[in-house]
């Protein structure tokens, strides 16, 4: 009985060793936690979390001053991630900071356009392109659809669209259970 | 003379069903009221229109030009009058559309100018471009533009060309019925391959399930009188028409997933894009039409020689579509596509029009779950586990699926066919791919964002910064000038004797307040964007092309935008 | 919405498990034919069971009944534990293993497919830690008539030591300790003189060793239907033979020949019929080979130096635990990544 104890010690105590000696040995040296936050964060830089971008959001979430569920453009998934990461309760999305919506791009009618420039100045990516009195346009690409330059526009012409599925951004859908309906 | 021949793991034996459409002939289709022509039809870039509304085209006019090299260009199949240039239902099943050109033939089907080539006597840089402008691309199923393929590689010359006329999937017999009927002409278009990729030597693999194509090739082979090009009969087992697979086979090479053939030696075409090479080079006609194999639920399975853009569903009504049909899948029910409609147009991947009913493919019994009982990995081609992948990828897990090595997978489809489960793993698969590709497209896009808003912020600290010190240094110069000029004037008022009108150190000070406004109106009136500075060159020429347009709207300010750049009238 | 491949071969569950069953008849034949009908009215105690609790926890959980039912997998499990379990266990002791593999070890852990554990030998275990005397009494061959077998099975008290005597292997090991000891009776008797004894056949324990040859025949038939592959079995046999083997070489007299242990307790129905279970196996060649091995080795180290009757059970709950280790560490390279 004895023996069996000690032997079993002995096992538990050898494991421990080689457990906490691999733990450092492989350590990860990852990119500090801000980075990671906002790998994951969309880079929409809408503000909406309640930060003027994404990176100060994840400073504030690294450093505990926000919560993980603020941000609207990156959904239940960034949230999720999110709580994978820091190994926090997934909550779903706050409402006071905005609903998940479909991404999109900002469309300037060029007719309307009177060449401000207040647009260029509200947008946190430099996707407008355009010189005063002069019409803006937006270069789709680089649209983040963070919406920023719809307040901002005196007349009122920019507006929202969804961005059109493709060919090359179609995607096979989750194949369905058949098994509940079958039954 | 007996090759060794080498095998591949796994496959899978379906009931082939490759007699009843090898009775008769290849037959021709009457030209149908209208043709529908979607101008991406390859793999790559999406050619631009060359035509508008209203204009009459030949038979064989480009109409897409191909857009860079990866791309390849798109040819009217018939004369006649183009109706629109507008997005169309294309053959996918996404049900998506695609620009098209929609041509109302005018019955004379009369070809335009007709180039041949030499390709002997023609520099291999100029013989790829002719076969890109001439629309060839690979008639697999892969539709990979033939041009690039068709670069020997570091060394210059190539040790094996492979031929694919293994036709594995069950029901199709296009490539068949090609080489039973138009061996030599292929052998042409293979031999003229082979010069251009310098090949030692060329194997032709063909399933041993069809005597008849391997001895007209063999006959052509003979009457050529080539060395070097060897028609070899294969063992039939889906998927060994696979590329990947035939490779293997014929040399006994693996080429790994994203890897090109070349570096191993070897590149692989199919005999239909052979003989579209042949057409292109020895008749100067580009690829119009192609060999569809029409099967399944019709009285009469057949091949018809079909015109590229004519709605399936004309060609499926020479086959006499029977009752009951509820799907038209292009390609073969392992690997087939089911499409969204029944007038979807043929486009040059369309090997096979496979009409479905709910008798001939049933749908699968529902699915349990997986066993792990090691059927699909015993089935895959691949040597994958795809239990494993499908674990991971149900879980959506799928970083882990990706470890699995999901995207060696070739979507084969052997792994569902065994499943005793019925499980439709290649649909996980292919929902697993998918997401990656767009979570990869948005992570790019989120990395852009990042970088350009950092760009906006430091643009935006530089511009502050230089623009205090701009207001710093301006105001110590007037300052200095002020002074200087007070005391110039009064020393030159003192040396003269006589006084000036008006005091100048006031005068200097408006002066320059006046210069200041100038100087500020001028700014403003062409005040440049500063935010264009990083762009990448697209981004330039897209700012270009804005510019463009603006000043188009800026000449006719009251006009409504045109529908489309006015082009010049090609 | 279907997609490709819109043909398949027509597999299921139902008919792999269908030809599992049918591969276990000669195995059950035999076993009747030489130790009596108890081994039939178990075999329809556990399915009743399995039926019925699985029944139970499926409509619990929302899923249909009949589709998981008609899968047969419940049935092969049943069987299993009937053919593991003592013939004259009491009913009731059949009963609850069998709902405790499928109720605990099958459906808790998500139903068919998921189960880590093989349930069958889950349940031997358990059984056996909790009545290891009921669990451990084994006639011989031909020892109890029919009737004394049904009282047993549905009877209820009982002279234990009175009418049973252990399995050969079980004999062989009281036996070989005996002969070592000096104080026995027994003292410097030889394995295979004391193998000399009416439990005892040709070379494993007496009739026993006919049951051993039916799951053979019905294990042989299972790999040329390709339900399984030859891995397990052939690692096991192997890994058995070579450990039965060494030692016996080394010590004649103090060891059973490696032929004994292949023929004896449920060595062939564990080569063929429990290792090769496909959910709680191993998956890929090399680990096949690896688990089966393992199971093997943990079998011979069990039945010699442990205190139960049979040590397949145990050896194959603990390489079960070793199993995604070993699948993770086995994957065979797969097409244009391979060496050579
Ligand atoms: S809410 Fe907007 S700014 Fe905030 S993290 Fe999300 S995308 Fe970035
Ligand atoms: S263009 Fe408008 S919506 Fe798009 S990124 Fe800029 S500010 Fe946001
Ligand atoms: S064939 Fe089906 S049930 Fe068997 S392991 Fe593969 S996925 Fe699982
Ligand atoms: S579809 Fe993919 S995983 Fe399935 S058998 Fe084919 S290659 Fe293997």
């Amino acid at each position: 009985m004895l023996t069996a104890i000690l032997i079993m010690t002995g096992i538990a105590l050898v494991l421990g060793a080689v457990l906490g000696f691999a733990s450092i040995k492989f350590k990860v040296e990852g990119d500090p936690l801000v980075d990671q936050i906002d790998a994951i964060l969309p880079q929409t830089q809408c503000g909406q979390c309640g930060f003027p971008g994404c990176r100060p959001y994840a400073t504030a979430i690294a450093g505990g001053e926000a919560e993980i569920n603020q941000c609207p453009p990156g959904g239940e998934e960034g949230i999720r991630k999110l709580a994978d990461l820091l190994g926090r309760e997934f909550k779903p999305l706050s409402e006071e900071h905005g609903v998940e919506k479909p991404k999109a791009v900002a469309v300037i009618d060029e007719e309307t356009c009177i060449g401000c420039t207040l647009c260029i100045q509200a947008c946190p990516v430099d996707a407008i392109v355009g010189a005063a009195k002069q019409m803006h346009t937006i270069i789709a690409a680089d649209c983040t659809g963070c919406e920023l330059c719809l307040a901002p526009c005196p007349v009122d012409c920019i507006s929202m669209e969804p961005i059109a599925e493709t060919v090359d951004t179609w995607k096979w859908r989750y194949p369905v259970f058949t098994i509940k309906q079958a039954a | 003379m007996l090759r060794k021949l080498f095998n591949f793991h796994g496959g899978v034996k379906p009931a082939t069903h490759k007699e009843e459409s090898t009775l008769s002939p290849i037959a021709p289709v009457p030209l149908p009221d209208r043709l529908v022509i979607p101008l991406h039809q390859s793999v790559g870039g999406h050619p631009r229109p060359l035509v508008q509304p209203g204009d009459r085209v030949f038979k064989g006019q480009r109409i897409g030009a191909a857009d860079g090299s990866l791309s390849s260009a798109v040819h009217a199949s018939t004369s006649g009058l183009v109706r629109d240039v507008v997005p169309a239902v294309m053959p996918h099943t996404s049900g998506l559309t695609t620009l098209s050109v929609i041509i109302e033939p005018d019955g004379d089907d009369r070809w335009g100018e007709l180039e041949r080539v030499n390709f002997r006597s023609t520099p291999p840089d100029e013989l790829r471009d002719f076969l890109r402008d001439a629309g060839i691309v690979g008639l697999g199923g892969a539709v990979f533009p033939s041009h690039l393929k068709l670069k020997p590689g570091k060394e210059g010359a190539l040790q094996t060309l492979v031929i694919n006329g293994a036709e594995c999937e069950p029901f199709i017999t296009c490539d068949d019925m090609l080489m039973r009927e138009r061996a030599g002409d292929m052998l042409k278009g293979i031999i003229a391959m082979r010069h251009m990729l310098q090949a030692r030597e060329v194997l032709i693999g063909i399933e041993d399930n069809k005597p008849q194509a391997i001895a007209a090739v063999q006959a052509a082979i003979a009457a050529s009188g080539e060395t070097g090009i060897e028609a070899v009969a294969i063992p039939t087992r889906y998927p060994a028409g696979g590329a990947k697979q035939l490779i293997r086979v014929l040399t006994g090479i693996e080429v790994p997933h994203g890897r090109r053939s070349t570096d191993f030696g070897v590149q692989c075409f199919n005999v239909g894009t052979a003989y579209s090479i042949f057409e292109a080079l020895e008749r100067g006609r580009p690829l119009i039409s192609r060999i569809v194999t029409v099967a399944g639920n019709v009285d009469a399975p057949r091949n018809y020689e079909v015109l590229i853009g004519t709605p399936m569903d004309h060609v499926v009504r020479l086959a006499g579509a029977r009752a009951g049909t509820d799907r038209y899948i292009m390609g073969g029910p392992m690997m087939g596509a089911r499409m969204p409609a029944f007038d979807v147009p043929v486009v040059k991947a369309t090997n096979c029009i496979l009409v479905g009913s709910p008798a001939l493919f049933p749908p699968p019994p529902p699915e349990m779950p997986c066993i792990r009982c090691g059927e699909c990995a015993k089935a895959c081609p691949a040597d994958l586990a795809p239990f494993e992948m499908y674990w991971h990828s149900r879980a959506k897990n799928f970083g882990k699926a990706q470890e699995y090595h999901l995207f060696d997978c070739i979507e084969c489809g052997c792994c569902s066919f065994v499943c005793p489960s019925h499980i439709p793993l290649v649909d996980y698969f292919r929902f697993s791919k998918s997401e990656i590709w767009a979570r990869e497209r948005e992570k790019e896009a989120a990395d852009t964002a990042r970088d350009r808003f950092e760009f906006k912020n430091f643009r935006q600290e530089r511009e502050k910064q230089e623009k205090a010190e701009k207001l710093a240094a301006k105001a110590a110069a007037t300052r200095e000038k002020v002074g200087a000029d007070g005391s110039a004037a009064g020393a030159a008022a003192a040396s003269s004797g006589t006084a000036p009108a008006k005091p100048s150190g006031d005068d200097a000070k408006r002066a320059l307040i006046e210069a200041a406004m100038e100087k500020a109106r001028q700014q403003k009136a062409q005040v440049q964007p500063k935010n264009t500075d990083a762009a990448t060159p697209a981004v330039q020429a897209e700012i270009a092309a804005i510019e463009a347009r603006r000043q188009v709207s800026a000449t006719h300010p009251t006009d409504a935008p045109p529908d489309r750049p006015p082009s010049s009238g090609a | 919405m279907i997609n490709s491949p819109f043909v398949r071969k027509p597999a299921s569950v139902q008919s792999v498990m269908l030809q599992v069953l049918l591969a276990l008849v000669p195995g059950i034949a035999a076993y009747a034919w030489f130790f009596g009908p108890g081994i039939l009215v178990q075999i329809a105690l556990a399915t009743a069971a399995a039926l019925a609790g699985e029944a139970a926890v499926l409509a619990i959980r929302g899923k249909p009944v009949a589709l998981f039912l008609g899968d047969l997998s419940a049935i092969v499990t049943a069987w299993l534990i009937a053919l593991t379990f003592p013939p004259i266990a009491p009913w009731w002791l059949t009963v609850t293993g069998t709902l405790l593999a499928i109720v605990i070890v099958k459906q808790l852990y998500g139903g068919l497919g998921q189960n880590p554990f093989n349930p069958a030998m889950a349940a031997f275990c358990l059984m056996i830690v909790a009545y290891p005397a009921l669990m451990s009494q084994w006639p011989a061959a031909g020892q109890l008539d029919a009737g004394t077998q049904l009282e047993l099975i549905f009877g209820g008290a009982r002279q234990i030591d009175a009418i049973t005597g252990a399995t050969p292997l079980d004999a062989l090991r009281t036996a070989l300790r005996g002969a070592a000891d000096p104080a026995s009776t027994l003292h410097g008797l030889r394995a295979a003189q004391l193998m000399d004894g009416p439990a005892f056949g040709l070379i494993g324990g007496h009739g026993g060793e006919w049951v051993a040859l039916g799951y053979l025949l019905g294990g042989l038939w299972l790999l040329q239907r390709r339900i399984i592959t030859w891995h397990i079995p052939l690692a096991f046999c192997a890994a058995l033979f070579a450990a039965a083997g060494l030692l016996w070489a080394l010590k004649p007299e103090g060891f059973a020949s490696p032929l004994f242990h292949l023929a004896s307790g449920g060595a062939m129905l564990g080569a063929f019929f429990i290792l090769t279970d496909p959910v709680s196996g191993a998956t890929t060649a090399r680990g096949k080979l690896l688990f089966a091995a393992g199971a093997a080795v943990l079998t011979y180290v069990i039945r010699v130096f442990g205190a139960y009757p049979d040590g397949i059970a145990f050896a194959t709950l603990l390489m079960n635990i070793c199993v995604p280790l070993i699948d993770m560490k086995t994957q065979a390279p797969v097409f244009g990544h391979k060496k050579d």
